[in-house]
Parts: C-alpha cells; sequence; structure tokens
C-alpha cells in the first residue's frame, strides 16, 4: 500500500498518468484503424493500386528517423540520470532534429500530392473512384494527425530542452523528460503501424 | 458533536491564498474548490437545458404551431440534448461529488493531479463556450440532435463544427478528469485501505474512470472526422463517396453507449452511500456491489448496436447485442437487490437524502426494465424512435443520474457547505419534482406504444390527451426543481451549522469538520476496517 499525501511531487503518479493518457491516443487512432480495416476490406483492389503510388523510400527513410530519433530521447534520460547535461541537451537537440526532418520529408512528400491534384475533395481524385478517395482520404487524416503529434511531441521536447538548460530538470528531477520520451515514443509506435498499412502492404 | 469553538483550522472557503474574490476560486488548484466551480456550472447548464425543455413540452401541449416553428424545435432538441448530455449528466456526479469527496472517502490531500484537474474545468468551460457560440453564429444553430448522426451532420446548413468541436473538448475534460481519479485511487489511498476497504462511491469512481478513459477517444475521433467530413470532404461517412453513414453510427454507439455507464455508475455509488448511512447498516454483499460495478462497466462495451437495431445489421449481430443488453440487467439487478437488503432490518432514518434514495431506485426500475422491452429485438422494431424510447432515457439519465445528483447534493450539503438545509422546503421540492418527473415522463411510454415518434414538434390529434398530461407534468417538475434549489441556496445564509457527521455516517469524509478544513485531514486516517462499520 502507498501513501504519498505528504509529498507534493510523486513520480509514479505522473508516470502512471502518462501511461493512462497514451493508452486514450491509442484509441484515438484505434479509432481510425477500424475505419481503415473495414474500407480496405471493401475496396481492396483500389487500395491496392492506390498503396503503390505512395514512394516506399520517403517512408522508409521516415522510418528510420523516427526510430533514431526515440533511440536518443531514450539515451538523453539516461544521460540526465548520469548527470551529464551537456550530453542529455546534445540528444535532444538531435532528437528535436529528426522530428523536424520527419515533418520536412512529410512535406514534400503532401506537396508532390498536392500538385498531382490528389487530396481529400479534389475532383479527379472523385474521377478514380470511391476506393482511391478513402484511400487518400485515411491516408491525409491518418498521416496528417500523426503529424500533428510530431508537432505536440516536438513542442514538449523543447520545452524540456529549456528547463534542462535552466537546471529544472536535472538528475533528481526528470520525470518529465521521461514522459515526453514516452510520448515520443508511442508517437514513434503509430507510425510503424501506419507505414505499413499505407506503404508496405499493397 | 463539535461546536463552532472547538473548530481550530480554517474551512475551505475561508481559506485566504495569493488571489483574491474570484480568482480564488477560478486559480485555486483545491478539488473542494474545484468541485463547486463545477457545481455551479453544472447547474446553470441544467437551468438552461431544463428551460429549453419545458419550452419543447409547452409546444407538444397542442397539434400544430403553439409557440415555435419546427426548425427552432429542431434547434431546441439539438442543444437540450448537447447540454444535457455532454455538459450535466457526464460531467454531473464525477465531477462535481467526485472531485469534492474522492479525497475525504480515501483520505488524501488532494487529487493526485491538482493543476490538470483544474485544467479539466477550463476545458469544459471551453467546451461550453464553443457550444453556446454554435447557437449564435454562422447559418443558424445546429439541428441534428444531439447525436449528430451522418450524413445530415455534415450536410446541414446549421453551424455544426463549433458544436462538435465543443463536444470534443467537452470529451477531453472528461478523460482528465477519469486519469486524475484512476491515479488518485491506485497511488493516494490511506494506510490501510486495501481495495476491499474503500467505499462504493469511490468504486464507482474508479470504474467510471476506466469508461471514461477507454470509449471517450473514440468520439473524440468520430467528432473529429465529422469536422474533417464537413471541411474536407474525406467522405468516410458519406455514402456519395464510398463511404458509410453506418459506420459512424458505429463509432458514435461504441462511445455513447458506456457514457451512459459513465452517467449511471457513479449515481449508484452515491445511492449505496446515503442508503447505508440512512440504514444504519453495513451495505448488504459489499463485494457483490463492486463485482456489479465492474461487470456493468465490462458489459457495457458491447452492447451499444442496441441503438442500431433498426439501422441494418446482420442477424448474427442482432441476436448478440440483444443477449448482451440482457446481461446487463444482471448486474444492475443485483444492486437494487442488495439495496433493498441493506434497508432490511436496518434502523432506517427517513431524511431527505433517503427520500431520494427511494425514488432513485423507483425510477430506475421502471427505466431499466423498460430497457428490457428496447432490448428484445421484436418489440424494438414496433418501439423504436418512438416516445417510449424518449421515456425510457429520461427514466434511466434524469431519474437516474439526476435523481442520484440531486440526492447526493442533499446528503453532502451539510460537508460541503457546513449548514444544514430546511427539510420541509427540501421534502415538498422532492414530492413536486417526483410526481412531476411520473406525470411528464409515464404518458410517453403510452404514447410511444401508440406510435407517437420522437424529435418530432407536431403530431397527430389522437395522441392529445397523452401530451397534454405530459405537459402539465413539466410544469410541476420544473417548480418542483427551483423549489429544491432555491431551498439550498437559501439554507446557505439561514442553516443552522452542520456538525462533523449530521447523519451518522461512517465513511471518512464524516470524521472532518464541516466544511472541510483546506488540507483535509490533521493527521494521515490509518484504515483498520471496512467502510460502513455499523455493529
Amino acid at each position: 500500500m502507498s501513501t504519498i499525501t505528504e509529498n507534493d511531487r510523486n513520480d509514479m503518479s505522473s508516470k502512471l498518468g502518462m501511461w493512462l493518457f497514451l493508452f486514450t491516443e491509442m484509441l484515438l487512432f484505434g479509432g481510425l484503424f477500424i475505419v481503415y480495416t473495414i474500407y480496405r476490406y471493401r475496396n481492396s483492389t483500389a487500395f491496392h493500386l492506390a498503396a503503390q503510388e505512395l514512394s516506399v523510400f520517403i517512408g522508409t527513410i521516415n522510418t528510420i528517423i523516427l526510430l533514431c530519433s526515440s533511440c536518443t530521447i531514450a539515451m538523453s534520460v539516461t544521460a540526465i540520470r548520469k548527470k551529464d547535461k551537456k550530453m542529455a541537451l546534445m540528444l535532444l537537440g538531435i532528437t528535436i532534429f529528426f522530428g523536424l526532418c520527419f515533418l520536412t520529408n512529410k512535406y514534400f512528400e503532401w506537396g508532390s500530392h498536392l500538385r498531382e491534384h490528389i487530396y481529400p475533395g479534389s475532383k479527379l481524385l472523385a474521377l478514380r473512384g470511391q476506393g482511391d478517395v478513402l484511400f487518400y482520404g485515411l491516408y491525409f487524416f491518418m498521416t496528417g494527425l500523426h503529424a500533428l503529434h510530431i508537432i505536440i511531441g516536438l513542442v514538449f521536447i523543447s520545452i524540456v530542452t529549456y528547463s534542462i538548460l535552466k537546471d529544472r530538470i536535472n538528475s533528481e528531477n526528470y520525470v518529465l523528460l521521461e514522459n515526453s520520451g514516452l510520448y515520443w515514443h508511442l508517437v514513434d509506435l503509430i507510425w510503424i503501424f501506419l507505414f505499413p498499412l499505407f506503404y508496405l502492404i499493397t | 458533536m463539535i461546536d463552532q469553538e472547538s473548530i481550530q483550522e480554517p474551512s475551505y472557503l475561508e481559506y485566504k491564498g495569493k488571489h483574491k474574490g474570484i480568482f480564488a476560486w477560478i486559480l485555486s488548484t483545491d478539488h473542494k474548490r474545484i468541485g463547486m466551480l463545477y457545481l455551479f456550472s453544472i447547474l446553470t447548464m441544467f437551468s438552461i437545458g431544463a428551460t429549453i425543455g419545458l419550452l419543447m413540452k409547452f409546444e407538444l401541449i397542442a397539434p400544430g404551431k403553439t409557440i415555435m416553428g419546427p426548425q427552432t424545435y429542431n434547434a431546441f432538441f439539438t442543444l437540450h440534448g448537447i447540454i444535457m448530455i455532454f455538459t450535466v449528466v457526464i460531467p454531473g456526479l464525477p465531477a462535481v461529488f467526485g472531485n469534492f469527496l474522492l479525497p475525504l472517502m480515501i483520505g488524501a490531500k488532494d487529487v493526485a493531479f491538482p493543476r490538470l484537474n483544474l485544467l479539466s474545468w477550463y476545458f469544459y468551460v471551453t467546451g461550453v463556450s464553443l457550444v453556446i457560440i454554435s447557437q449564435f453564429t454562422g447559418q443558424g444553430p445546429p439541428d441534428t440532435g444531439w447525436t449528430f448522426y451522418a450524413p445530415y451532420s455534415f450536410r446541414t446548413a446549421g453551424n455544426m463544427l463549433p458544436a462538435v468541436f465543443g463536444a470534443f473538448v467537452l470529451g477531453f475534460s472528461s478523460v482528465l478528469t477519469g486519469l486524475n481519479f484512476l491515479v488518485t485511487i491506485h497511488r493516494m489511498r490511506a494506510p490501510g485501505m486495501t481495495w476491499l476497504r474503500m467505499p462504493l462511491f469511490p468504486w464507482t469512481l474508479y470504474a467510471t474512470g476506466w469508461v471514461q478513459l477507454l470509449a471517450t477517444p473514440i468520439i473524440g475521433i468520430t467528432l473529429l472526422l465529422v469536422a474533417a467530413e464537413r471541411i474536407l470532404h474525406i467522405g468516410f461517412f458519406d455514402p456519395t463517396l464510398g463511404g458509410d453513414p453506418l459506420l459512424y453510427q458505429h463509432l458514435f454507439w461504441t462511445y455513447s453507449h458506456p457514457a451512459v455507464y459513465i452517467m449511471i455508475l457513479p449515481a449508484m455509488g452515491a445511492i449505496s452511500e446515503i442508503i447505508s448511512t440512512f440504514s444504519h447498516k453495513v451495505i448488504f454483499g459489499y463485494k457483490f456491489m463492486i463485482a456489479s460495478v465492474v461487470a456493468i462497466a465490462f458489459v457495457g462495451y458491447f452492447v451499444w448496436g442496441h441503438h442500431m437495431f433498426t439501422s441494418g445489421m446482420s442477424g448474427t449481430a442482432l441476436y448478440s447485442f440483444s443477449l448482451l443488453t440482457f446481461l446487463v440487467a444482471i448486474p444492475s439487478a443485483v444492486k437494487v437487490f442488495n439495496w433493498i437488503a441493506t434497508m432490511y432490518k436496518g434502523s432506517i432514518d427517513l431524511q431527505t437524502p433517503f427520500y431520494w434514495a427511494i425514488a432513485f431506485i423507483f425510477v430506475f426500475m421502471i427505466g431499466g426494465f423498460s430497457g428490457l422491452i428496447l432490448g428484445s429485438l421484436a418489440t424494438n422494431i414496433h418501439l423504436h424512435a418512438t416516445h417510449f424510447v424518449l421515456a425510457h432515457f429520461h427514466f434511466i439519465v434524469f431519474g437516474g443520474t439526476g435523481f442520484a445528483f440531486f440526492g447526493a447534493m442533499h446528503y453532502w450539503y451539510p460537508k460541503i457547505t457546513g449548514r444544514m438545509y430546511d427539510s420541509k422546503w427540501a421534502n415538498t421540492g422532492l414530492l413536486l419534482f417526483f410526481v412531476g418527473f411520473i406525470t411528464l415522463y409515464g404518458p410517453m411510454f403510452y404514447l410511444g406504444m401508440k406510435g407517437m415518434p420522437r424529435r418530432y414538434y407536431d403530431y397527430d390529434e389522437i395522441f392529445h390527451a397523452g401530451n397534454i398530461v405530459s405537459s402539465i407534468g413539466s410544469w410541476v417538475l420544473y417548480s418542483g426543481a427551483a423549489i429544491i434549489i432555491i431551498n439550498l441556496f437559501y439554507s446557505l445564509k439561514t442553516g443552522s451549522r452542520a456538525q462533523a457527521d449530521p447523519w451518522g455516517g461512517k465513511t471518512l469524509e464524516w470524521t472532518i469538520q464541516s466544511p472541510p478544513p483546506v488540507e483535509n485531514f490533521k493527521e494521515q486516517p490509518v484504515i483498520t476496517k471496512g467502510p460502513y462499520s455499523y455493529i
């Protein structure tokens, strides 16, 4: 039995809260995975053909980038635990850099679709049939929502970096960094599912 | 008995923090003050929603146009639904009484994340503001009903976006409250308070927390998809683009059915506390009560299809959902049985909260049984989307959650305010409320069986008599509610001082002074026995 009424700060509680929050995030995307599953089942040919148009190359690069960024943020937790502030800051800097790289790739990827008039509501896309409309609708919505999570994650990591700089996060009190790390891992994990669903399964 | 001189510590009401005036409240992270913020916001929303309901019943007093046109009526039932569901009954008991009492009942100083708690209230206010903005901007108020059914929700000219985002933000508020309570219950129970020594109200909050956490994200994403459908025409729910409106209904009810259990579970918890206290007896079948709460929360996830029996599903799906719906009745009946069994051979003290609990059991049973009629496939075809559903729903949600809310308010009023209320007026109000309630919603069962659809502003002459009775009931109900609320406000000034434990309750919140001091407990309580230790 644990009681913490005397302490204002409790790292176990914070982490438990973060894990519960991650459940809600998974269910948020879970709803979309259901929509995807149903429409993939109903329009398997159209989904198969449309998926071949996406660039597996950019997708793979982005997957590697995110995996590496998860690695660097995990390393920064170890660094701060070992009181290596400089190393932690550098690793977080690299994480932010990776995140920005991911978004840049996404920007070019989306840009090329938009140039080809492939976006939800476009007349050209509507002409290609309902399966394509649904595939690209899902593609833009799910990767868009994921990109939004990347941006939120980057904002959190930036705040954490600033707090380390100001010594508000240190080897004694680093639960915020750990929680941002957890969030970042979740964003990474969701991409691990999005990547095969849109790029690889053809 | 504690007299005024012996009270040393300033109560949470008198506490002077670094902020003055209203800021001492809206910037406070004290769970008790946040509970009060919710109470006043929710009472305000309830008054608005009830007034709209009253006007709708007045429109229905005679066939044809009485006071409003069809479009206004559509906007009214939409607003009534959004306000009552998303801003009153879903946050109702958890956000008000959960916030105030959860830490007190488990012997903690506050919830696990006090600042997040305050943030939840701000999300609530933001959501409410968005809903209100949707009424006065754009091309007219939303007119889809609170269910936002596709494809109408993205084809109507009504101003859907703010309403949909409002509901989304309210969902966020609900998730954060649930998350906060879960962590609080896991981590902050007083030493010695094992899971099986925890009172039932915290237990129901715990089950509710999980439902809030695991169901609300689904409505979140669904509402975002409706917004995307309106703005971007992504076509997931649009049949002309290959989408499926039925999928919307599935996603919507995957949340909105468990949401009914967010409303009713804490209500059951509060009623359990009241019945045990006023029977001066340990709750009958304590472990079965816990098991039934958990069972309702669990099975509640798998019954959403019963909202869609006439929408077009396979036979297998229909049978399964019907069977699962019947299963929910079992734990609910266990609870009713245990409440009655608790009273048996108890030393019953007939006070206002106990009357509320009795009234709750009565209307809840009618609501529950009518739910079985609707859960059965054959009768559902006849009764689907009629006034029968309307009656069933209001008996459960207003009769269940609403009665429990008022019951809880009368039960914990001395603890929260430090005053007693005038119980004569409280009982008069309750009597009017109860009679009005039955008169208002009772005839709807009959009207529904005769075939009167819901959500219509006009009806055939043959439904006239039932509607007159129902509308008269709405006036009685409304005046009852007014008496109750005015009495409680009036007693804030005039009521006699409350003792620490005016009802002889045995749970932890009654061991500290009324109103509670800022830090709740002078010394960390240590629990050595179960929650209802009457011998």
